[in-house]
């Protein structure tokens, strides 16, 4: 704490000055990190940013086969209504081939209804459906791949779309958020 | 170039003013009385032309801000406004927008220059520092610019520029939620982005003052590399050599850049940006600016995220240890021979990268980007430290007044 101290051979007990100085040291270190706070904090989404949580999907209106993108957190999700052979393919995939192993039944809550975020995870464009090799989505970008269970099989992007947090309120209404 | 002042002052006023502020002796002593070698050639007025592109640039910016609505609804048709009904807008917009791509030009050539004469080396080093920084809040302030328009393109640059800070491990995706002031760009972003680059170019400005204070304490490298020895005879003064050889060369580079403005303003820009901003489709292609395109292949061309991003900023960092790379003796690159083959190479495999980057991230161009991204690095981390060792250079002249006269042809 005080080199003055450290530096004599026997160390005198810290004088009263040491002590005041180590006090207005410490402070002064509180007061700037005090001020500092919220010039970095104000960066941060605001309160009405952070409020906008939830949207609700009606499922009646989307066929089998058909991807709808809607907007959560001003994000897109894709909420795709697969069909029965989309289904096997997505359940029939070796976890080894995956570069970020996850089956398809802990991406989904009901294997007809997938719902991620539509957002690249390599630098976030949003990928276009049934494109690419595994007819799940392909990113513009920089060339990512992603299958119907929209898991990462090739390209830069390092892992699977998002799922986001969403509970069924019907059978045919989802509540995202 | 420091010391005692050459500046007498004459009259009254100056004498008055000089005794409590000698700005006058010092602005007589930086830009009169500054002693240039006189072997300098044209690659020696691209300082003076960044320096007019950097005030043109706010110039017509603070102009342009006058007109400018930095919210996600109004931007757009702000510009749009600038662009119809403002007097003189398109001209002002037209003269900012390529004006930024002269100020790249002219940066790359500056470089470039160095990268050629070794103007990096001994005792040059944090001159050359301070413009790698110059270098790099340059690419963030026509990063920010380039946003504001809120077209498509803007749109979707900043979202996956702002996400190559979501590549750090823990942190990442904070940071990038912390920079955009939302889960994805919006208002916020477009609010702070304007705020940025309105501020930006006038940290340059503060940097370009260490930068040429610094040149003024080495003084300037020269195309035979070797040192000042003889003030007398080898150099002349700034003005009035300097100033009239860089007025002309400023006169030749507006013809170019008000050729740009006039005749073909949106060459270098891309039909997307004239769409409005859409967060919910991304253009099948997405580019930047030519200026940024061989960073951008390089962070392509490497198929993990983290290590693309890490490359990115390695390939511009990198600069900055270019003193310590390239130690050989021998700084003009008229004298080495293997050297001269060696940065042909690397300026076309930047040129390469460029191209690279402007095209699809797929097959051969991904492989070649590939190659070339190698390449980069090891020009750097091999090519250059090794032929430090083992170059056998031709032999410099003994002075600045040896290679004008001849002896040891300089290639001036
Ligand atoms: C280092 C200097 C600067 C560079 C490299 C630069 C670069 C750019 C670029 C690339 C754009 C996009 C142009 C387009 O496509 O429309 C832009 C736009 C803009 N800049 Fe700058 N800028 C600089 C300085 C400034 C300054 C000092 C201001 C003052 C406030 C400013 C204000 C603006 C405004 C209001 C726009 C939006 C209007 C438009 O898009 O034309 N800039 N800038
Ligand atoms: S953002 Fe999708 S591949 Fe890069």
């Amino acid at each position: 704490m005080n080199t003055k101290a450290d530096s004599s051979e026997s160390r005198p007990e810290p004088s009263r000055r040491d002590i005041l100085y180590v006090a207005t040291g410490a402070a002064a270190a509180v007061a700037v990190g005090g001020v500092v706070w919220p010039l970095i904090a104000q960066m941060n989404p605001d309160a009405s940013t952070r409020a906008l949580a939830s949207t609700e999907v009606d499922l009646a209106a989307v066929p089998a086969g058909q991807i709808i993108t809607v907007k959560w957190r001003g994000k897109p999700v894709f909420v795709r209504h697969r069909t029965a052979d989309e289904i096997k393919a997505a359940e029939g995939v070796d976890l080894k081939e995956l570069p970020d192993p996850q089956p398809d039944n802990a991406r989904v809550k009901k294997p007809e209804w997938l719902v991620v975020v539509g957002v690249c995870t390599h630098l976030g464009c949003i990928p276009t459906g049934k494109e690419g090799e595994f007819n799940g989505w392909f990113c513009p970008c920089h060339g990512s791949t992603y299958d119907v269970s929209g898991r990462i099989r090739s390209g830069p992007a390092p892992s699977n779309l998002e799922v986001p947090d969403y509970a069924f309120l019907t059978d045919t209404k989802i509540k995202i958020g | 170039m420091s010391g005692q002042s050459q500046y007498t002052p004459k009259s009254d006023f100056a004498k008055w003013l000089e005794r409590r502020l000698p700005i006058l002796g010092f602005v007589y002593d930086s830009f009169v009385a500054y002693p240039t070698p006189k072997n300098l050639n044209y690659m020696w007025t691209f300082g003076a032309i960044l320096s007019f592109m950097l005030v043109a640039q706010i110039v017509t910016g603070i102009v342009l801000a006058m007109h400018y609505t930095p919210e996600t609804t109004l931007a757009f048709d702000s510009v749009e406004k600038i662009m119809r009904d403002v007097n003189w807008g398109w001209v002002l917009r037209y003269a900012h927008a390529n004006g930024a791509s002269m100020f790249f030009l002219a940066v790359y050539i500056h470089i470039s220059r160095g990268l050629y004469y070794g103007s990096y080396k001994e005792p040059r080093e944090v001159l050359w520092i301070l413009g790698v920084f110059i270098f790099m809040i340059m690419m963030a302030t026509g990063f920010l610019g380039y946003v504001l328009p809120w077209g498509q393109m803007s749109f979707w640059a900043a979202t996956v520029i702002t996400n190559l800070f979501s590549a750090l491990p823990v942190v990442g995706p904070s940071i990038t939620t912390w920079l955009l002031g939302d889960y994805a760009v919006g208002n916020a972003t477009l609010n702070r982005f304007f705020a940025l680059h309105y501020l930006l170019p006038f940290i340059i400005v503060a940097v370009v003052a260490l930068h040429v204070w610094a040149l003024h304490v080495t003084g300037q490298n020269n195309p035979a590399g070797v040192e000042v020895k003889n003030v007398e005879k080898e150099t002349v003064p700034f003005t009035p050599y300097a100033t009239m050889k860089d007025g002309f060369a400023i006169g030749v580079f507006l013809v170019l850049y008000a050729w740009m403005v006039f005749f073909v303003p949106n060459y270098l820009g891309h039909p997307d940006n004239y769409i409005e901003a859409n967060p919910l489709v991304t253009p099948p292609h997405i580019v930047p600016e030519w200026y940024f395109l061989p960073f951008y292949a390089i962070l392509r061309a490497i198929p993990s995220k983290l290590l693309g991003v890490i490359a990115l900023f390695a390939s511009i960092l990198i600069l900055a240890a270019l003193p310590w790379l390239d130690t050989s003796k021998v700084k003009s690159g008229s004298y080495r021979p293997q050297f001269r083959k060696a940065y042909w190479v690397f300026i076309a495999a930047c040129v390469g990268l460029g191209y690279l980057g402007s095209q699809p991230a797929e097959g051969v161009f991904l492989w070649c980007a590939r190659i070339l991204t190698f390449y980069y690095f090891f020009h750097f981390l091999f090519i250059l430290p090794w032929l430090s060792r083992n170059e056998k250079t031709e032999p410099e002249p003994e002075s600045i007044e040896a290679a004008v006269n001849g002896r040891g042809v300089s290639h001036a």
